[in-house]
């Protein structure tokens, strides 16, 4: 009998989303070269390769708490609101720790401002959990009523405009150059795959993490089991908004401010991206890593696009084919295997 | 009460000859011949698993037989697909009501039906309030919404549709099993009129009183083929049952010879909504309970109910002697915690999660045997599904293999590795052996008995009797939500359950212990 780790998380699966970004890499790079060769240095240098991680990380840290809501058999379109919404929480609680004059911000008033981004997510999350399971109302329902309030909510409070903060550290932790420069990628960057590991951890080696494949699996087999149900999908559902939230404050240092109009369908891309991740609408599949390579696909595509000089309209016409193709190829997959 | 028609004479409207249809190495009928007459009910009956079902598709042309032949008024007839069943006048109505709940009377009854003759809707209200009127439901109107009524009055709204399309014969699944003892009666009345406008119905029923009362004749089937056939004022209940069991307890059941203990579990008058209704019972350490029941009898929801699946509306349970055990707000997580466990009925849908590995689904229900502080110990958590595998010989490659992979019966075993894995005391086990091999069912049965003889108390829930009358100590039975008294193994037959379970009239031997 051989010894394996469990079927979901075996070495192949983990690395196979990487090899569709190696894929999408090297497709863009011989395309680049044939079509665009004056292009080509940019592509592969070093300040692309960060441009693209950086530009990765808002969705990136979305798509590791979509990742459980859809392990879970569940969906969270509110996404983009809740970064919004986190992006305004944070420059508002900026504003609200900055003093003297000329204005400067103070690294605890910057540690409340992220935080209040992270509790601004997870207290619409617990919204979408408690109320989807105590209504019993669908998520998709739910959380579709959540991105019109939770957007609504960022406009209100934004009074319906940007809000503009003193400068302060926080905005540096999304550029492409950090200081210091032995970071090499921007601090975002970094908690991006912080983030990536906690999440990675949970799903893979807790308790909790088993009880949400089993609860996208076959939710009536886990209630038989003594798994509890309505408690495990709050706690998801909150995860999820607190990881929004950090994308929300991410959000912000990305723009230096906060606006309530940002992120505007941003939850389609965070489900594209832990969907090409191999993650499964219907529930019970989902890895992290994958979702986060997922992400990667996406930003390089745009970027690769770009290169090619492809206009606009097709580049949309190309991710909506990868998208569709990167499913494809994994129900294919899927399906050899159970006739094997 | 009725009176019967007795020309026997009279060419079948409908002939099914040596009827056989296979599903794999599955032999459902194995020729099947049924006389079917116009203005005679037809009371088609046998055991759970007999090929009722299967032989009702055929002729609703959802499967196509193997081999035989259907002849119509004498001339053969093709039954290739449902639409080819109705345009020959063969109207199904099934256990399940197949009504459209937000479209109205008249919209179920011409949907399909009339838009195809027409092109444009036309109203059929006239020939629909004909229909209704024939059966004495003049109070329904075609403009009702079908969700305005109960499912007695539903019902009806079925059969006025089978006369609305011009049905010839009208084939009724079950149709008592979900209505009370009233709507039973007008129930009945419709079969008369039908019966008087010279139509054939095809009555199937496991109730062998009712039969009785509606029946002009009656054809059994047995392990898929008829065995029998004839005037029901010429049948006792007791040569029907006969005909329905028909054969021998082979040695394939493990006798148990352990002694019981103390009652670990015992049950005070449990209601659930609306099935069952006011079940008790006492269950000893050690003992092998069989409950047996016809299908729609309330055995599964008994179950369910005492696991915290379904609500309980009232009653009581004692567990290992503790009188404060609350029924309401029972949840499986408590069960589980009183020491109580369920295997389901229905592997795919609820017993196993099938896309999850057999590990996870094996530590699923103890996991935290293989925590610590919230952590999974992944390599204990292997060893432990690896080794109950092996000890219950479930066939896979690795234990990381998806559960979807694995044959019913080694999904079943996977299923009862998480209960030895969760140790309870008392397990709830629904149809343990449905749809699995021989094989594997006699590593059951065996199983079954290894942990009843350690101490473990069972309840087996079967519509199987052969396996019941071989495993258990003690058989109660279910009819209509009622629990009978239970009693030991030894002193009963197939003969008497099947009476109990078929008319709820009291077994014999209970008669006799009342006197003493």
């Amino acid at each position: 009998m051989p010894k394996l780790p469990t079927a979901h998380s075996n070495w192949k699966s983990l690395l196979l989303p990487f090899i569709g970004l190696l894929f999408v890499f090297i497709l863009f790079t011989v395309l680049i070269a044939i079509f665009e060769p004056d292009n080509l240095e940019a592509f592969l240098s070093s300040r692309n390769a960060k441009t693209v991680i950086t530009q990765t990380v808002i969705v990136g840290i979305g798509a590791l708490g979509m990742t459980m809501v859809i392990t879970s058999g569940g969906i969270d379109l509110s996404a983009g609101s809740q970064i919004a919404l986190a992006s305004v929480a944070c420059a508002l609680t900026l504003n609200a720790f900055s003093g003297g004059d000329p204005a400067t911000i103070s690294v605890l008033g910057m540690l409340v401002a992220t935080l209040a981004a992270m509790t601004a997510g997870a207290a619409t999350g617990a919204f979408n959990g408690t109320v989807s399971c105590a209504l019993k109302i669908p998520p998709f329902i739910v959380t579709l009523g959540t991105m019109m309030i939770a957007r609504g909510a960022a406009e209100g409070i934004a009074k319906q405009s940007q809000v503009r903060t003193p400068d302060n550290t926080l905005q540096n932790f999304m550029q492409r150059n950090p200081d210091p420069e032995w970071l090499i990628f921007a601090p975002g960057v970094w908690i991006m795959i912080l983030l990536l590991v906690v999440v990675a951890v949970t799903m893979r080696y807790t308790v909790f993490g088993r009880y949400i494949y089993a609860l996208g699996s076959n939710e009536s087999t886990a209630r038989l089991c003594g798994v509890p149900v309505t408690r495990t999908r709050i706690i998801i559902y909150t995860l999820c908004g607190l990881l929004m939230g950090i994308s929300g404050a991410m959000s912000y240092a990305f723009l230096g401010s906060g606006d309530p109009t940002t992120a505007v369908a941003k939850e389609l891309d965070i489900i594209a991206a832990v969907v090409i991740g191999g993650g499964s609408l219907s529930g019970g599949k989902g890895s992290p890593i994958g979702s986060i390579a997922g992400a990667l696909i996406m930003t390089l595509l745009v970027s690769g696009c770009g290169m090619l000089n492809v206009p606009d309209w097709s580049q949309k016409i190309i991710i909506g084919f990868i998208i569709i193709g990167a499913v494809a190829v994994d129900t294919l997959k899927n399906r050899r295997q159970i006739a094997s | 009460m009725v009176e019967r028609v007795n020309t026997t004479a009279a060419p079948p409207l409908l002939r099914l000859d040596s009827i056989t249809k296979s599903f794999g190495p599955v032999r459902a009928l194995r020729g099947v011949s049924l006389d079917i007459r116009a203005g005679q009910v037809l009371a088609l009956i046998g055991e759970n698993g007999a090929g009722k079902s299967t032989l009702m598709k055929v002729l609703s042309g959802a499967h196509r037989p193997d081999s035989g032949s259907v002849e119509m008024g004498g001339q053969p007839l093709t039954l290739a697909n449902p639409l080819a069943a109705r345009r020959a006048g063969i109207a199904m109505i099934y256990q399940e009501l197949t009504l459209a709940p937000d479209l109205t009377v008249e919209e179920n009854m011409t949907l399909g039906l009339e838009q195809a003759r027409f092109g444009f809707l036309r109203s059929q209200s006239e020939k629909i309030a004909a229909a209704l009127k024939l059966l004495g439901a003049e109070d329904i109107s075609p403009d009702q919404k079908v969700q305005t009524l109960t499912i007695a009055r539903q019902q009806v709204v079925e059969i006025a549709r089978a006369i609305v399309s011009d049905a010839r014969v009208v084939i009724m699944d079950e149709p008592t099993s979900s209505l009370s003892g009233e709507d039973k009666r007008a129930l009945f009345r419709v079969i008369n009129k039908l019966r008087e406008e010279g139509l054939a119905i095809v009555y199937i029923s496991h109730f062998l009183d009712e039969i009785d009362e509606i029946a002009d004749r009656y054809a059994v089937l047995r392990d898929g083929e008829s065995v029998g056939a004839g005037l029901v004022s010429e049948s006792t209940t007791e040569s029907l049952v006969e005909l329905m069991i028909g054969r021998a307890i082979d040695d394939m059941y493990p006798r148990p010879d352990h002694d019981l203990g103390e009652v670990v579990l015992s049950v005070n008058e449990v209601h659930g909504s609306p099935l069952p209704r006011g079940v008790s019972f006492d269950l000893q350490r050690g003992e092998i309970l069989g409950i047996f029941g016809l299908v729609g009898a309330g055995r599964t929801e008994l179950a369910r109910c005492l696991f915290g699946l379904d609500p309980v509306s009232r009653g009581r349970i004692e567990l290992h002697g503790n009188t404060r055990m609350k029924l309401a707000g029972f949840r499986p997580i408590n069960a589980l915690r009183g020491g109580l466990d369920y295997l389901s009925e229905d592997r795919k849908e609820e017993g196993l999660a099938q896309n999850l590995s057999i590990t996870e689904n094996t530590t699923l229900s103890a996991i935290r045997k293989t925590s610590r502080y919230g952590f999974l110990q992944l390599r204990k958590e292997q060893a432990t599904a690896e080794e109950l595998s092996r000890k219950l010989d479930v066939r896979c490659s690795s234990t990381s293999q998806p559960v979807s992979s694995l044959s019913g019966g080694n999904q079943q075993k996977v299923a009862l590795a998480r209960m030895i894995h969760h140790d309870s005391d008392i397990f709830f086990m629904d149809e343990p052996t449905r749809g699995i091999d021989v094989g594997s069912k006699h590593e059951i049965y065996e199983l079954i008995h290894s942990l009843a003889a350690a101490g473990k108390s069972i309840i087996v829930v079967s519509s199987y009797l052969p396996e019941l009358l071989g495993t258990c100590h003690s058989i109660a039975v279910m009819h209509r939500g009622a629990l009978s008294e239970k009693r030991d193994v030894a002193g009963l037959t197939e003969h008497d359950i099947m009476v109990f379970a078929t008319t709820g009239k009291t077994m014999p031997l209970e008669r006799e212990s009342d006197l003493v």
